[in-house]
């Protein structure tokens, strides 16, 4: 049953009016006005979420709310609404994006309250937040792109925020162009099930109408299905697309909690969740899901564990987590994925942002190799930092416990027992790498600079205050989705079984080998680096030395950017340079537009020759034109 | 009675020597008389139709033409004794300022 609710588009375009304020009122109106609007738009925004969500809980099980504002493209029997959807995962899509976006704006009051440039800053984060909401929110696949796109451009322009140091700039345009790359397969993935409906006389592009046209795009689903993963992949940061997101950490830091951890990359996971019904269709496609995921988890993990900048560690472990999604979307436990997805926006915006806090305490210092011993300096930063760590390496009962196994376990049941055990080993690996940060940065010997551990302390209130609130959902976060049988159990996934395609598997049972196996390797992991990091110091270092080649492989991040660069963007500038600029634009265009201007000179320079002032060659050409159309009669009146 | 090949024969050949002079001699005044023979012989020609067609239009043409011959002459003349007193010389082919 579908209600219209004309509120739900009150839910982007709040955000879209804090855009319009911070753009043109934002340096009249002063820092202050910026600081009360900003965040409270967004919070506006979760308070229409949760109001909308209270009418979709009173409507029968498999209810919408539906906003439908124009006709926006009407070509033919084909036609596109601008109209708005709000189901049981829009709703938590929408919770998730404005809870976490309106904490992490409060935050940013604090973070960005010295820099000159906080209009700006919060017009894009403003904005972000609308094409996320309209991405999350949209009914049919047009208005998504819509979002898609506009959250890419976001995302571009504020990691290259700072644009005058050169490399953040070039940053933010490898994201840009990466991301094209992907946008290109979902647009082509978009024509793709277009086509394949249209075959069959039905033209629709919502996704309600979609999912009833399984006969239709039955031929063309793993087709559509992969271009629309290389969408996916390029958004979502999976291989082959991931290599935008680590160097996406140059942005300031809440913009690396909110886009590059929390919301915007978790896009692929949700549109693949919601085209779950075109994913069934393509078995083979959803292989590769899984594959892509679980290969991608386990790759970014291993790279995680060398790296020494504080970001680029937490941006690993993003690609690495958003890998655990893809696994769970890829065998079909659809659910399980969006479940990780909301916990790991918990978690992971609390990490970036305690990360943040670290950074802005020491004047912009990400090394970790320069930090330590803050845990007796910044102490509510570091609680909140381990609550966030327990929760992403899996302890129970912190949130990540209960999603990460759902989708271990799925991955179990659906018969992929390798890529099971690439999960479990990247869950040890995943707590080990966290905890080397922990123990890295507030554990041991302080190795601050001294001109900056004088005066270290937390940060103040507008920035502790959603660290606290995202702890206490990293603890409790997990809860709403517990094991069969325990209390409510299994509620999320109950919640979102009517929009969700329900996984091919029964899940194991709780308290199997499984589970305990699930509990244990977190508990190694952290063990692990307890004694690698803080009992015995010397180790790491010699297990670096004894196996060279992998630190080295590890360290240079599998040469991937180097492989990217010499196979794809060399040859790309080489092409662009010498055939496209010299080529075709010197020779070819340049050459016609100057190649016309000179002839015509140069013919006029030779046509003026015959003006030679002479009466009598004057006098001749005279005679041979009238000659010749005495001719001309001649020949018509007089032979014909 | 003479045949009208006659007239119309020597009629052409009085005009093509005027076509002749005009582009090939060098003096600006004999050009000017080949202009002349031309004209004339584009009035024997239209006396010499007149007649054979019984018709007194072709006469009232030449009359016409004479007139614009004597006003033509005028001016004509007038021109050469400027350029004369300007340039010293009556040569065509010097007289080419406006080329090039």
């Amino acid at each position: 049953m579908t209600q219209q609710f004309w509120p739900l588009g009150l839910i982007p375009l709040l955000p879209l009016g804090g855009v319009l304020f911070a753009l043109f009122g934002g340096r009249r109106g002063g820092r202050r006005a910026v600081n009360v609007v900003a965040p409270g738009v967004v919070g506006l925004a979760f308070a229409v979420s949760v109001w909308s969500l209270a009418r979709l809980v009173s409507l029968p099980a498999g209810g919408a709310l539906r906003f439908a504002a124009w006709r926006w493209i009407a070509a033919g029997p084909f036609h596109v609404e601008m109209a708005l959807r709000f189901d049981a995962l829009t709703a938590i899509m929408c919770l998730v994006v404005t809870g976490v976006g309106a904490l992490i704006h409060v935050y940013s009051v604090g973070y960005m309250g010295h820099d000159e440039d906080y209009a700006r800053f919060f017009t894009y984060m403003n904005l972000f937040t609308a094409s996320m909401l309209i991405l999350v929110l949209a009914d049919n696949l047009v208005v998504m792109f819509v979002g898609w796109e506009g959250v890419g451009l976001c995302s571009y322009l504020l990691i290259a925020f700072w644009y005058t140091n050169p490399e953040y700039a070039y940053n933010g345009r490898k994201a840009f162009i990466v991301n094209r790359v992907g946008d290109a397969g979902f647009l082509l993935g978009i024509f793709t099930i277009v086509y394949a409906l249209a075959r069959g006389g039905v033209w629709t592009v919502t996704f309600a109408g979609m999912s009833h046209q399984a006969a239709l795009l039955q031929p063309y689903a793993t087709a559509a299905a992969l271009l629309l993963f290389l969408g996916a992949t390029g958004k979502s940061a999976q291989i082959p697309l991931y290599v935008w997101l680590p160097d996406a950490m140059v942005g300031p830091t809440p913009v690396s909690a909110l886009i590059h951890a929390a919301t915007m990359v978790t896009a692929g996971v949700y549109m693949v969740t919601r085209l779950g019904f075109l994913f069934t269709l393509a078995p083979a496609a959803l292989t590769v899901v899984a594959v892509v995921g679980a290969v991608t988890a386990f790759f970014a993990a291993t790279i995680a564990m060398v790296q020494t900048d504080i970001k680029r560690v937490l941006a690993y472990s993003t690609i690495s987590q958003i890998g655990y999604m893809m696994l769970g979307a890829g065998v079909g436990a659809f659910s399980a994925g969006i479940f990780h997805l909301m916990t790991h926006a918990f978690f992971k915006a609390l990490l970036f942002l305690c990360a943040g806090a670290i950074i802005h305490e020491l004047d912009g210092e990400q090394e970790m190799g320069r930090m330590g011993g803050l845990r007796g300096s910044m102490p509510i930063t570091w609680l909140t930092m381990l609550t966030a760590a327990l929760a992403i390496s899996g302890i129970p009962p912190f949130a990540g416990y209960f999603s990460k196994d759902q989708i271990l376990e799925a991955t179990f049941a659906s018969g992929h027992p390798t890529l099971w055990l690439i999960g479990v080993i990247t869950a040890g690996l995943t707590a080990f790498y966290i905890f080397r940060l922990i123990i890295l940065t507030f554990y041991g010997e302080s190795r601050v600079e001294p001109s900056k551990a004088a005066h270290l302390h937390d940060a103040p209130a507008v920035m502790t205050v959603p660290l606290i609130v995202l702890a206490l959902l990293s603890v409790g976060g997990g809860w709403v989705g517990l094991p069969r049988g325990f209390l409510w159990g299994e509620a999320f996934n109950r919640f979102l079984a009517p929009v969700v395609i329900p996984p091919g598997a029964e899940l194991a049972t709780p308290g199997s080998g499984l589970a305990l196996v699930m509990i244990a390797i977190p508990i190694v992991g952290v063990a692990a680096a307890v004694v690698c990091y803080a009992q015995m110091p010397g180790l790491p270092v010699l297990v670096a030395y004894k196996a060279r080649l992998l630190d080295s492989l590890l360290r240079h991040k599998y040469y991937v950017d180097e492989l990217y660069n010499a196979v794809i963007a060399r040859p790309l500038f080489w092409v662009a340079a010498y055939v496209l600029h010299r080529g075709v634009d010197g020779a070819v265009i340049d050459g016609l537009v100057n190649g016309t201007g000179l002839t015509l000179l140069e013919g006029g320079e030779e046509l003026r020759r015959t003006e030679s002032g002479n009466v009598q060659h004057y006098a001749l050409l005279y005679l041979c034109g009238a000659l010749g159309i005495g001719a001309y009669y001649l020949y018509r009146v007089v032979i014909r | 009675m003479t045949p009208l090949n006659y007239f119309v024969v020597l009629s052409a050949v009085l005009f093509v020597i005027g076509v002749a002079g005009v582009l090939l001699r060098r003096n600006v005044i004999v050009m000017f008389m080949s202009i002349e023979l031309m004209l004339n012989a584009v009035n024997l020609a239209f006396v010499a139709f007149g007649r054979q067609l019984g018709n007194a239009e072709g006469q009232v043409i030449v009359f016409f033409a004479i007139t614009v011959a004597a006003a033509e002459a005028a001016v004509g003349l007038g021109i050469i004794i400027a350029v004369f007193r300007n340039r010293m010389t009556l040569n065509a082919d010097e007289l080419k300022l406006l080329r090039w």
